[in-house]
């Protein structure tokens, strides 16, 4: 049987063990009608033209694992930013892991998806967000369809969180091959601020492929920063859908990390519906062998007065791949807009390839809009400049690569976080600096 | 110390340097004037190793051995150094960083083991002391935003660090105010020993007043076409270039 097949026909299955009046009945039964009728996107479509899932669809995954306790602390610690304190909302193979978990606090809410779609003082929190501003493309129709657990947010007006909070999803290789579907809804209230790490985290080498959907909901002036660290092993694949909605005067930042795994598709999308809204999204791709990131972003403009500046940097070494497709939509309303897209690229490796397209539509007039790809070698002058100091060739690349790399970091809020992502580029490029970050 | 016979180099199959001669010894210092475009910087590139030149003829025989075949990072292990007339932007690097790699890898060709942190940190301090250089200067982005006086006080700061044999001041001067001028031909003088050199691109006589040149040489056109003590520079600063062009034909 087939991927497909054996999701349609589990999906029966698992709509009977749930509560009959969950409030998503419907939402569900529509979302398994779109997956039914499009299936897993191939080549041919536009979107994915050079991003194949083939090579993915052919294992036979297990959908539903049994729970199983067998992660120790001491083993994962290094996927947590340990040294210092954080809340942390840990899966294991999908199911939530209270030992590993850290969310205690009086104030906010940060907790299960499963409880927030059961209980009932969550009802009106999921009535008006979930699947809100989720579009309805083919793999987040099917993450709705089986959407259950994953991390539930929801931070209330003027609440400044204390410390970032981690999401994290670890597949322990108990299955020889495991789809997982989180699904996250993260709602950001009036005024407030919190800043968000999440990442997937294989610890075995079986087959695991993720497609997981995030919505963010940021209210009136609140501050989101999200990070997404990207570092898997080299037999998981992560489709990660992560749709943001800004109203007035929010500010909402994405960093994406992107060292590791086997194919990477990223979809972001922001949608800015209020004016002064400020959107960020920044990105760090390097790659070896034969690993594959597609960076898909779209930001839309909706209202007047608002900003979004994007910067991607990639280096792609042997015969690994990149993607950078970036889609900025300016409605007719959204006037005295001001977007910015860079996508900067170094090509290591003669086999190495990117592919970046920047599409612009802009319906408004008064509008400053810039993009500008680069693909490139190194700057000769620089090199020079750097050897005739004394420093060989490949270590003069390597500090290039680092230097290129390391200035998306600037905005990186979390110092902790910043040194180790700096650290992480450091031993990526493979080469001892010689000198503390 | 450095003795450069009959240097032929071109760029794109234009000819830049057509039949250079230089012998340096080591105690000396040799400033070389001339209008722009001349080869001046060319001349200090190519005795660095930048590929971009073709050296079609002579050789370059630093401390009895010819280095013309050597890379760039070879000829700096060798105690070759070149203050940039234009020094580059690294964004994403800091200073330091930059210092203590390049340290770094110069004693690793030494066959040494990497400066510890505490006396890389001294010698840094001590350093940027000499030159006047504000120790916050030092972690930003190398030479990202720097006003040019900046970017030439720290090509000298990388001098002091890397204590050259050999040291090539290409238009070091320009762009520095008077009191800049003053520490940072404090700071080269402070470093001239008998055993190192230091070859001076200006086009002011002003520098030499500070630093003293043991001879000056003027380059035209790609060829040293007059070679003095310091008072050729007395005369160029005077005259200009017309009256050696006159003497030539
Ligand atoms: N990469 C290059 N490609 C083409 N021409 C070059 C290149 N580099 C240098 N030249 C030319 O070689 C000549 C000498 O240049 P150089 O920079 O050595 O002059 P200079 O004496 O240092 O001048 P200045 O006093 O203005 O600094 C100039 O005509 C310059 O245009
Ligand atoms: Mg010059």
């Amino acid at each position: 049987m087939n991927l497909k097949d054996k999701l349609l026909s589990s999906y029966i299955a698992f709509e009977d063990h749930l509560e009959d009046d969950s409030p998503l009945h419907d939402l569900r039964s529509e979302a398994i009608k779109t997956f039914e009728v499009n299936g897993f996107p191939t080549k041919k479509e536009e979107a994915w033209k050079y991003t194949s899932l083939k090579s993915l669809l052919k294992n036979d995954y297990s959908l539903f694992p049994k729970l199983d306790h067998a992660v120790e602390f001491k083993d994962v610690k290094k996927y947590f930013l340990h040294d210092i304190d954080t809340y942390k909302i840990v899966f294991v193979d999908g199911v939530y892991s209270s030992f590993l978990s850290e969310t205690t606090h009086d104030k906010l809410d940060v907790c299960l998806m499963s409880s927030a779609l059961s209980k009932s003082k969550y009802k009106p929190v999921i009535e008006a967000y979930f699947n809100k501003v989720a579009k309805e493309d083919s793999l987040t129709s099917l993450n709705t369809a089986f959407a259950k657990e994953g991390a539930y947010i929801n931070i209330p007006k003027h609440q400044e969180v204390d410390k970032p909070i981690e999401i994290i999803y670890f597949s322990t290789g108990n299955e020889a091959a495991l789809l997982l579907q989180p699904r996250n809804l993260i709602v950001v209230g009036e005024n407030a601020h919190v800043q968000i790490i999440e990442r997937h985290q294989c610890l075995s080498d079986n087959a695991v492929l993720t497609n997981a959907v995030t919505e963010v909901f940021t209210e009136k002036r609140a501050v989101v920063d999200y990070y997404k660290i990207q570092n898997d092993c080299r037999t998981a694949s992560l489709i990660d859908n992560t749709f943001i909605s800004q109203e007035r005067e929010s500010n909402c930042s994405v960093h994406t990390f992107s060292f590791g795994g086997n194919i990477t598709r990223n979809n972001l999308n922001f949608y800015q519906k209020g004016e002064h809204c400020d959107s960020t999204l920044k990105g760090i791709t390097i790659l070896e062998d034969k690993q594959h990131v597609d960076h898909n972003t779209l930001v839309h403009h909706i209202a007047p007065n608002c900003e979004s500046h994007q910067n991607y940097k990639g280096i792609f070494d042997d015969a690994s791949t990149g993607v950078f497709n970036g889609k900025i939509i300016v409605s007719k309303e959204a006037q005295k807009t001001n977007a910015f897209q860079q996508n900067n690229n170094i090509l290591i490796s003669d086999k190495a390839t990117i592919n970046a397209k920047p599409q612009l539509e802009i319906f408004a007039d008064d509008v400053k809009c810039s993009h500008g790809c680069t693909i490139g070698q190194f700057d000769e002058d620089a090199l020079f400049y750097l050897r005739s100091r004394g420093i060989a060739k490949k270590e003069a690349q390597a500090l290039l690569m680092y230097a290129f790399a390391n200035t998306v970091l600037e905005s990186v809020k979390i110092p902790e976080l910043k040194a180790r992502i700096n650290k992480l580029i450091a031993t990526k490029i493979g080469v001892n600096l010689g000198f503390d970050i | 110390m450095l003795n450069i016979n009959n240097l032929h180099a071109k760029v794109e199959d234009k000819d830049i340097l057509k039949g250079i001669n230089l012998n340096i010894n080591a105690g000396e210092v040799h400033a070389i004037m001339g209008p722009n475009g001349s080869g001046k910087s060319t001349l200090a590139s190519v005795i660095s190793g930048k590929d971009e030149f073709e050296l079609t003829q002579g050789e370059i025989i630093f401390e009895g051995s010819d280095i013309s075949e050597l890379d760039p990072e070879e000829r700096a292990h060798k105690g070759v150094f070149l203050s940039f007339q234009y020094p580059v932007e690294i964004p994403g690097v800091s200073v330091t960083n930059f210092i203590k790699t390049a340290i770094n890898e110069n004693r690793k060709a030494q066959g040494q083991k990497d400066m510890p942190a505490s006396e890389m940190l001294k010698m840094i301090k001590e350093k940027a002391d000499l030159l006047e250089i504000d120790r916050k200067f030092l972690s930003r982005s190398l030479n990202v935003g720097f006003s040019g006086g900046e970017k030439k006080r720290n090509e000298i700061f990388q001098m002091a660090m890397l204590e050259p044999k050999l040291a090539i001041l290409d238009e070091t001067d320009s762009g520095l105010d008077i009191d800049a001028l003053k520490i940072v031909a404090n700071g080269v003088n402070k470093l001239k020993s008998s055993d190192n050199a230091v070859i001076l691109i200006t086009h002011y006589q002003r520098l030499l007043d500070y630093i003293v040149p043991d001879f000056v040489h003027v380059l035209m056109d790609g060829k040293i076409v007059k070679s003095g003590t310091k008072e050729l520079a007395y005369e160029l600063e005077e005259k200009g270039y017309d009256w050696i062009k006159e003497e030539l034909v």
